[in-house]
């Protein structure tokens, strides 16, 4: 186990640098210039133009602004936004916890109805309900984000007035933040109401996010389910005379899941990519939004810094899926 | 099941009740986040809003809902016969914000008008550098070549000398980069140790005071208790930010907000039709226009000029562009701004016209250009893209040939600056309704470089609009705007598209929202109905 680990994290190092590379040249290659795009139609003088550049670095050579910037890094400084000025990594903090927020509920709505959907469908076999699940599950994976949240919202905000339309809480409520976590804070701030409004405002959001994820969940629990229905050590469970939701939930579920542990783990990184556009919509405070508003800015401190903590974090929670993964599955265990 | 069902009915039913209930509190879905909250670090309209709009004052204030200048932080200024030397007399009793962490130990003074000038201007001034010290607005109205000195008379008279006469000066210290900052509240934050605080925390004389900035969600302001020109109606104000246009329509719907900004034009009808809502609209301050760069052949030609003007089906960009959000414009700066010369005939659409010019010009046959599209939507410009298919259709009925070129916006605006176009599409709107803010920075030969992307430098116009800018007298400068006007559009350097039109849809419990020109959003003088 200590030397899966050990690969596992010295692989995570030309990881960071790639994706360093990678960042650092993707945003330099799309042309546009942070400088011209801060002051607009409006113009700057050439003199001014190329000395904010210099105070920017920018006037360096590729290669060597990339060297300062690996240097910078090396040094625990991720920089500082042009546009606001300020620390990349006080904008990311700040943001961070409302993707976190959104996405684990949203990975928890897709567990709580993906896997007994799968189940039922992989148990019901070629009932209505599996082809109506699996067609669904279908319909919601090839569903354009966007679109969706934009359905959500009429639906349950405007037309029904079940939900708010978009933020992390109303805005009557007001409480220093302890944690950054709407959930937690609201609880902590003791107003009455205040918990009630942040998971209202949770809820579609979390649906949204946890669309894609919700789908992928119920076809991998489904089809896994349906392998371990055929083993014969669910036969001879069966035979034995246990009840058949024994059969199912005790004996054949432990086996299936396995597989679905992986897939949440790759899931964290569709999630980001979907946190981008539900954060936008529901104006979500998050990394997603923020991630978007810096390409557009060429804030490139901004999106090399928040890229990088993105790709640490995805990283990181690979590495936790594969321990667990070991942990869970016996037959990996003692082959190691 | 049934306690299940309950539950999901409590947590999602049980809070129908319009969240606004609260008379006192106003919401305003903003577009995006600030920058920052120090407006004389940025440019955008979004920081404005949340900045000097709310929380500062400046020397002179425009009217609310107009560009006429009116007495702000000084009472009233007197301006030197050689027009060099203005002398603002301060407003007395006008006091700062109390915060957490600034108690003020006296009233707004001289002091405070001298530091937020000096910080911008003065390279060596203790608090440049703060927050990256770039003061683009300051430097682009060109204040560190105008200004000579600034100097405290006293502690309620401060004394500005130009270098050269510039009778925009007074409206530019309306501008949000003019903004009055405590001087006492630096002073302490950099005692302190936390000089970041100036700018995070300012502390300013405005009608609200900053409370809290949760980062791109939630920006808190308290009413200023003891504002100068009397306490504003709303208690607290909340910017909720909101960056899509569908979603901010949906939480006006709902009453989640009273105003918003920038609606799709494609919600518009159904805003009109919805008693919930008053849909404000006014004109905007601004102008959408296809510059010619004179610099490159044929556009050198004034003919050739003339003939594209009369070539170009403005009614129908208007009617299928803006739908309806437009009107023509005949001349470079909008009809609300004074000075505006409404004797100016505009070229008709007349081709056989344009291609008689043509001919006359030599060009018979034709040629090929280019025409440039931006690729994003501004206020004065909602689909560029669109609107330079349309103009290549019509060059093309008069036998010239135009290939659509567009960039990424940043690089547009660095090409275009650089004359690499033969066409191009832009526009502009207006920082503080003087007309010298439209031709002199946008045509006048200074600018020929720059903002000016006809690169037009004609003697005749620069002279007038030169004589302008140095006379203090209104209705002579109005009169030379208006020659300037009648020069610019029989030189046609640009084909004069249109002025958008703005709207603004608020809740109909709000009183007395006005569309501010310069794109502002005050709140100052607004109330709710109960």
């Amino acid at each position: 186990m200590f030397r899966f680990l050990f690969t596992r994290i010295i692989l995570i190092i030309p990881t960071f640098f790639g994706v360093t590379l990678l960042t650092f040249a993707l945003i330099r290659l799309v042309p546009g210039d942070p400088v011209e795009l801060l002051v607009g139609e409006r113009g700057i003088d050439p003199a001014r133009h190329a000395m904010l550049r210099a105070e920017l670095g920018l006037d360096k050579p590729l290669l060597a602004q990339y060297a300062i910037y690996i240097k910078q890094l090396i040094g625990g400084d991720l920089g500082h936004s042009i546009v606001t000025k300020e620390p990349v990594l006080n904008e990311f903090l700040a943001l961070f916890p409302a993707t976190v927020e959104i996405s684990v509920c949203a990975i928890l709505f897709a567990l709580a109805v993906g896997i007994p959907v799968g189940i039922i469908a992989a148990v019901r076999r070629g009932s209505i309900f599996d082809y109506a699940s699996m067609g669904l599950s279908l319909t919601g994976y090839s569903m354009p984000i966007f679109w969706w949240a934009l359905l959500l919202i009429l639906l349950f905000s405007v037309n029904l007035g079940w939900t708010p339309v978009s933020g992390r809480i109303s805005v009557l409520y007001y409480f220093e933040p302890a944690t950054g976590f709407m959930l937690i804070d609201s609880w902590l701030s003791g107003e009455s109401g205040a918990f009630r409004s942040a998971v209202r405002h949770l809820a579609l959001p979390s649906v949204t996010l946890g669309t894609i994820p919700l789908a992928i969940v119920a076809r991998m629990t489904r089809s896994s389910m349906l392998e371990v229905l055929n083993e014969d050590y669910v036969r001879t469970a069966r035979a034995k005379g246990l009840a058949p939701w024994r059969v199912v939930v005790v004996h054949a579920l432990r086996n299936a899941l396995i597989p679905v542990v992986t897939v949440i783990g790759l899931a964290v990184g569709v999630l980001f990519t979907g946190a981008i556009l539900t954060e936008t919509i529901f104006a979500w405070p998050g990394v997603g939004k923020w991630l978007v508003e810096s390409v557009r800015r060429r804030d490139y401190p901004v999106l090399q810094g928040g890229v990088l903590l993105v790709a640490g974090v995805v990283m990181l929670v690979n590495l936790l899926v594969d321990v667990l993964y070991g942990l869970i599955n016996p037959r990996l265990r003692y082959q190691r | 099941m049934k306690s299940l069902r309950t539950l999901a009915a409590f947590v999602l039913i049980g809070y129908s009740v319009s969240q606004l209930a609260d008379a006192a509190t106003l919401v305003f879905c903003s577009e995006g986040s600030p920058e920052g909250f120090n407006p004389a670090l940025y440019t955008s309209g979004t920081t404005f809003d949340a900045s000097s709009r709310a929380i500062f004052d400046r020397l002179v204030h425009f009217r609310r809902g107009s560009t006429v200048i009116e007495p702000g932080l000084a009472e009233s200024w007197d301006i030197s016969d050689d027009g060099l030397v203005y002398t603002f007399k301060l407003r007395r009793n006008v006091k700062l914000h109390t915060t957490k962490n600034f108690t003020p130990t006296r009233e707004f003074n001289a002091d405070d008008v001298l530091y937020s000038f000096n910080r911008q201007w003065n390279k060596d001034h203790r608090d440049h550098k703060l927050s990256g010290g770039t003061y683009e607005y300051f430097n682009s109205m060109d204040m560190p070549n105008l200004l000579k000195s600034i100097d405290k008379v006293d502690d309620y008279t401060v004394r500005f000398t130009l270098n050269e006469p510039e009778a925009p000066f007074i409206a530019n210290m309306g501008m949000d980069f003019a903004s009055i900052f405590s001087a006492e509240y630096a002073d302490r934050m950099n005692a302190a140790g936390t000089p970041e605080k100036i700018d995070l925390q300012p502390v300013g004389t405005g009608p609200f005071q900053l409370l809290a900035y949760q980062k791109d969600a939630v920006i808190r302001y308290r009413v200023h208790p003891d504002y100068w020109q009397g306490k504003a109606d709303i208690d607290t104000l909340i910017f909720s930010i909101t960056p899509d246009a569908a979603v901010r329509y949906a939480k006006l719907r709902k009453g989640e907000c009273h105003v918003m900004p920038y609606p799709n034009p494609a919600d518009l009808e159904a805003m009109r039709k919805d008693p919930e809502i008053q849909l404000l609209e006014q004109e905007g301050l601004n102008i959408g226009y296809l510059a010619f760069n004179t610099e490159k052949k044929p556009f050198d030609d004034q003919l050739v000029r003339q003939a594209l003007n009369y070539a170009i089906n403005k009614q129908a960009i208007i009617d299928a562009i803006y739908l309806g959000a437009g009107v023509a414009a005949k001349n470079p700066i909008p009809p609300t701004i004074w000075s505006y010369n409404d004797d100016i005939n505009d070229y008709p659409y007349d081709p056989d016209k344009a291609k008689s010019l043509l001919a006359k010009a030599g060009y018979g046959s034709g040629f090929d250009t280019d025409i440039w599209a931006m690729p994003v939507q501004r206020p004065y410009n909602p689909n560029a893209r669109r609107m330079a298919e349309m103009i290549q259709a019509d060059f093309t009925k008069v036998g010239v040939n135009a290939k659509i070129v567009t960039f990424e916006w940043g690089e547009y605006l660095k090409r275009s600056k650089a004359g690499e176009h033969q066409t191009v599409l832009l526009g502009w709107t207006g920082d503080n309704g003087d007309p010298d803010n439209f031709l002199h920075v946008l045509l006048g030969c200074a600018a020929a470089k720059g903002a000016n992307r006809a690169r037009w430098c004609h003697k005749p116009f620069d002279d007038v609009i030169g004589q302008a800018k140095r006379t203090a007298d209104v209705a002579q400068r109005t009169e030379l705007y208006k020659r300037a006007q009648a020069i610019f559009k029989e030189q046609a350097p640009w084909v004069t598209i249109a002025h958008s039109v703005v709207f603004k849809p608020v809740r109909k419990e709000v009183v007395d929202f006005r569309i501010d020109p310069f794109g502002g959003h005050i709140f100052y003088g607004v109330s709710l109905k109960p």
